[in-house]
């Protein structure tokens, strides 16, 4: 192999690699709700690409508001859906459109695009028990 | 001490014009030192002031002017949307996207043509000049038509996720930018041995066929949730309501519940409510998929959407808007529709992973072609590339199952039946045994008389005597006779003497006459002589009627039969569900031979009779543990249990009830001719699901190896990028056209 296919070999394993890091174990911002006014549990999300935070924690039992505010006109994320809710949301873009539930059982639930692409994490934590959701 | 009122509130205040932390610090301050605010929170990202305050002490219009006056946008935060309102937002967002992305396709398609005239026709040009030409034609398409798959490519690439627009953006953008070096500094690669190799055309075809791709997705994705608009348009915009002793016309949102309606024939009723004068019949079809119209009058409920046929009704409100059958029902669609099908899980795994892989898949490519391909490397490695990129399509995984149970479930809404979700019409599609409750289910649940012999007396005499004596009983069976002789117009007498025989029946005085009504053991008690007519007693008994006789003056007048009798579609329903290959068992309370005669009359396999209330649990609980997949058809208020443990509950309505929480499905109409309907809608649901999910899976499986030229080792078979950006554009179209199929079935 000459100079420059040992160049762009190794290059792109490093570009493998650094696909691999950065869309499946770097990332994710993390948010943990603010209680405010009567238990609720707050989290203004952003949608654009993606959602910032991506990583929400909350507290069982108590009502969760998410506030998504969708920042852009990409059809992907016009919807968010809540996977063991059964909430299915349609977001008008440039809009804050807010989600209220109570999370009864604690666990790790995914929330994401209409289509699956962009994806989110609800930990619910439980009361000083973990007692996990299938 | 002194009371304080203190109404502590919340709103979230959209704020514009921050461009830095700095900004929102500023705003923040601002609002925090607002008398009778007590917090206040300004996110950056989202745009958005959050404020706790106190509603006695400020006003949401002061913080918005506090706001302003720190030199930024604000507006008072609007209301949250209604579901109509949030479909009408999504209508206008559709449009308005579907506007955009023709005008886009329209520019890059005449530019693709143009590129493609240039490349094939010679011009007897210069390559240099061609090739600027070139990229004059491409700009348009890169920075306008094609520019929001790059924007949104790194929106998502700062949150770490990639889609679609990634391998568009990736897989364009390194062929351009690879096409605009060689163009600009085509010297430089010419003195290194290198001939300049652009590829405009190939970026320029592939924006116009994505575009085209996601325009018909685009239109063909609306149409998807066409049906939940179809419900919503039903309800009429105005409404005639009787005020202050005058009929005006109002809209439909100042109506409220106790409004007198006034509904004229031909015209829709404007909200839920209860006849109290006129009688008409009332086509409920639109929400029970009932064919035929329904009689109303005074006391019978009336349903907000239906339509008014024959005559003129005036109905008390009993609920409008959100509260009414018609919202109850949009609601449950809606959230059916965000409940997912267990089949998802897998597109949702895959998908979750997809693009990040692809990525890796064409470095790889890349690099073997570049180390093993023929030269020259940057024609083959690159393109090569590309068309992986290109090729592969997250989209049509990612619609494969959600798009199917948004048709679906909305289908089924405008034939009268409700599934909770993706999930439950899943196990529809997967049942062997469908348990259905007799009485009320299969029958009308409501005793009649169905036969009378007399001797020597006349039938509507008899009937109109029993009936006049029966008429003080509490028993079920009384209730028949009463039925039947007002169903006659039989003026019914006052006994003069009436006697109740706990087990046997009546005794009593009627028009100065004697009379006893009930089974043989009463007639046995009283000396009367029942052999004239046991034969006709026992024939009843064989068809599963109960047999009751009548005396007069001591002695036997007559037998009167009555029944349970079948609803006019049971027949043809079960008749269906074994089209469908299903077991068909009927569970009833009731005693083995009345079964037996109504399981012959229908066309039922088997029957399980005598099993008392609490027993049916079990019963579906047995069939589950044969290794039977199981669904029970019941009324939903006493089958509650028995719906919950079968893997598919099916509460049959009452038309106007919809009692979903019983059952994974509900049928607004009261008979069986919804079951087979919702099977077979769930059964080719999934049948569409799976060609969604095959067709998906299948394609990039295939798609991606030879994209990336497995097959040119062997064959010399290796695509073009142009030709991948028209399959990834056709691939993702066919799953929704595929879904979009169940809208007719």
């Amino acid at each position: 192999m000459t100079a420059a296919q040992w160049a762009v070999t190794l290059g792109g394993i490093a570009a493998i690699g650094w696909v691999v890091y950065y869309f499946f174990i770097a990332g994710g911002v993390r948010a943990v709700a603010r209680v405010g006014a009567a238990g609720v549990q707050r989290v203004a999300i952003e949608v654009l690409g993606g959602y910032s935070p991506s990583i929400v924690t909350v507290r069982q039992g108590q009502p969760v508001r998410l506030e998504f505010h969708r920042a852009d006109t990409d059809s992907c994320t016009e919807e968010v859906v809540l996977d063991g809710f059964s909430i299915r949301q349609y977001l008008p873009a440039y809009q804050t459109t807010t989600i209220e539930f109570t999370p009864t059982l604690a666990g790790t639930y995914d929330f994401s695009c209409g289509m699956g692409m962009v994806h989110g994490k609800l930990i619910v934590e439980g009361h000083g028990t973990n007692d996990g959701h299938d | 001490m002194t009371a304080t009122t203190e109404r502590l509130e919340h709103c979230d205040i959209p704020v514009s014009g921050m461009t830095c932390a700095a900004c929102s610090a500023r705003v923040q301050r601002a609002l925090e030192r607002t008398p009778g605010v007590s917090a206040a929170n300004v996110n950056l990202m989202t745009n958005q002031a959050t404020v706790d305050f106190d509603a006695a002490l400020v006003a949401t219009e002061s913080l918005v002017e506090v706001i302003r006056q720190a030199g930024y946008g604000a507006e008072a935060p609007g209301a949250q949307l209604a579901p109509d309102e949030l479909l009408t937002a999504q209508d206008a967002a559709r449009s308005q996207e579907i506007a955009t992305l023709q005008w886009k396709v329209v520019v890059s398609g005449i530019a693709a043509v143009l590129a493609m005239g240039f490349m094939l026709v010679p011009t007897g040009w210069s390559m240099q000049l061609v090739n600027i030409i070139l990229l004059g034609i491409s700009l348009p398409v890169v920075f306008w038509a094609g520019r929001h798959f790059y924007t949104r490519a790194w929106a998502g690439f700062r949150h770490h996720s990639a889609d679609m627009s990634t391998l568009i953006a990736v897989g364009t953008g390194s062929a351009f930018v690879f096409s605009v070096a060689m163009t600009l500094a085509g010297g430089w690669f010419t003195a290194r041995g290198l001939e300049p190799h652009v590829y405009y055309e190939a970026v320029v075809w592939i924006i116009a066929l994505v575009l085209v791709g996601n325009l018909l997705e685009a239109k063909a994705k609306g149409r998807t949730s066409q049906a939940i608009r179809k419900l919503l348009g039903l309800r009429p915009t105005t409404a005639r309501v009787v005020r202050a002793g005058a009929e005006v016309e109002i809209p439909l949102s100042e109506l409220t519940v106790g409004d007198i309606l006034i509904v004229r024939p031909g015209e829709k009723i404007p909200a839920d409510g209860a006849v109290i004068d006129g009688t008409s019949n009332v086509d409920e079809s639109m929400l029970t998929g009932e064919p035929l119209p329904v009689d109303k009058g005074p006391g019978d409920a009336v349903v907000g959407a239906t339509l008014n046929r024959h005559g003129a009704l005036k109905v008390q409100v009993t609920a409008t808007g959100g509260d009414t059958v018609l919202s109850h029902i949009v609601r449950l669609v809606q959230q059916a529709q965000g409940t997912k099908a267990p089949i998802q899980q897998l597109a949702d795994r895959v998908s979750a992973v997809f693009v990040p892989v692809i990525l890796c898949v064409a470095i790889a490519t890349f690099v073997i072609w570049f180390d093993f391909g023929p030269g020259p490397w940057y024609v083959h490695a690159l393109a090569a590339a590309v068309t992986v990129l290109v090729i592969a399509c997250p989209c049509a995984m990612g619609l494969a199952v959600p798009t199917a149970v948004m048709v679906a479930t909305g289908r089924g809404a405008e034939r009268g039946v409700l599934f909770k979700g993706g999930d439950v019409l899943q196990r529809a599609s997967e049942l062997d045994v469908v348990v259905l409750d007799k009485t009320g289910t299969v029958t009308e649940g409501r005793p009649t008389v169905t036969d009378i012999f007399t001797r020597g007396e006349g039938e509507a005499e008899l009937l109109r005597l029993a009936a006049s004596l029966e008429r003080l009983s509490e028993h079920p069976l009384a209730e028949a006779f009463v039925r039947a002789a007002h169903d006659k117009d039989l003026p019914l007498s006052e006994p003069r003497r009436f006697e109740v025989r706990a087990g046997q029946g009546v005794v009593g005085e009627v028009d100065e006459r004697s009379l006893a009504v009930g089974n043989a053991s009463l007639m046995q008690a009283e000396g009367i002589e029942t052999s004239p007519m046991d034969h006709r007693a026992e024939a009843l008994g064989t068809d599963g009627k109960t047999a009751v006789f009548v005396s007069l003056d001591g002695a036997l007048a007559g037998v009167l039969a009555i029944a349970d009798p079948i609803k006019r579609t049971s027949k043809a329903a079960v008749a269906d569900l074994h089209r469908l290959g299903l077991e068909v068992v009927m569970l009833t309370g009731d005693a083995r031979r009345t079964a037996e005669s109504v399981a012959r009359e229908t066309g039922i396999d088997r029957i399980i009779a005598e099993v008392l209330p609490d027993e049916k649990l079990d019963v579906i609980h047995r069939l589950q543990q044969e290794g039977k997949v199981v669904a029970m058809v019941g009324d939903g208020l006493n089958d509650a249990p028995a719906l919950a443990q079968a893997d598919v509950g099916v509460a049959i309505g009452t038309g106007t009830d919809v009692a979903i929480e019983a059952g994974g499905v509900t049928l607004m109409r009261g008979d069986l001719a919804g079951v087979p309907e919702a099977l077979g809608l769930a059964r080719r649901t999934l049948r569409v699901i799976r060609q969604n999910l095959f067709w998906a899976f299948i394609y990039n499986v295939i798609g991606v190896p030879i994209a990336a030229g497995v097959l040119y080792p062997a064959f010399g078979l290796l695509l073009t990028p142009t030709i991948a950006g028209a399959a990834m554009a056709a691939s993702s179209v066919s799953v929704v056209s595929n879904s979009l199929r169940l809208r007719t079935a």
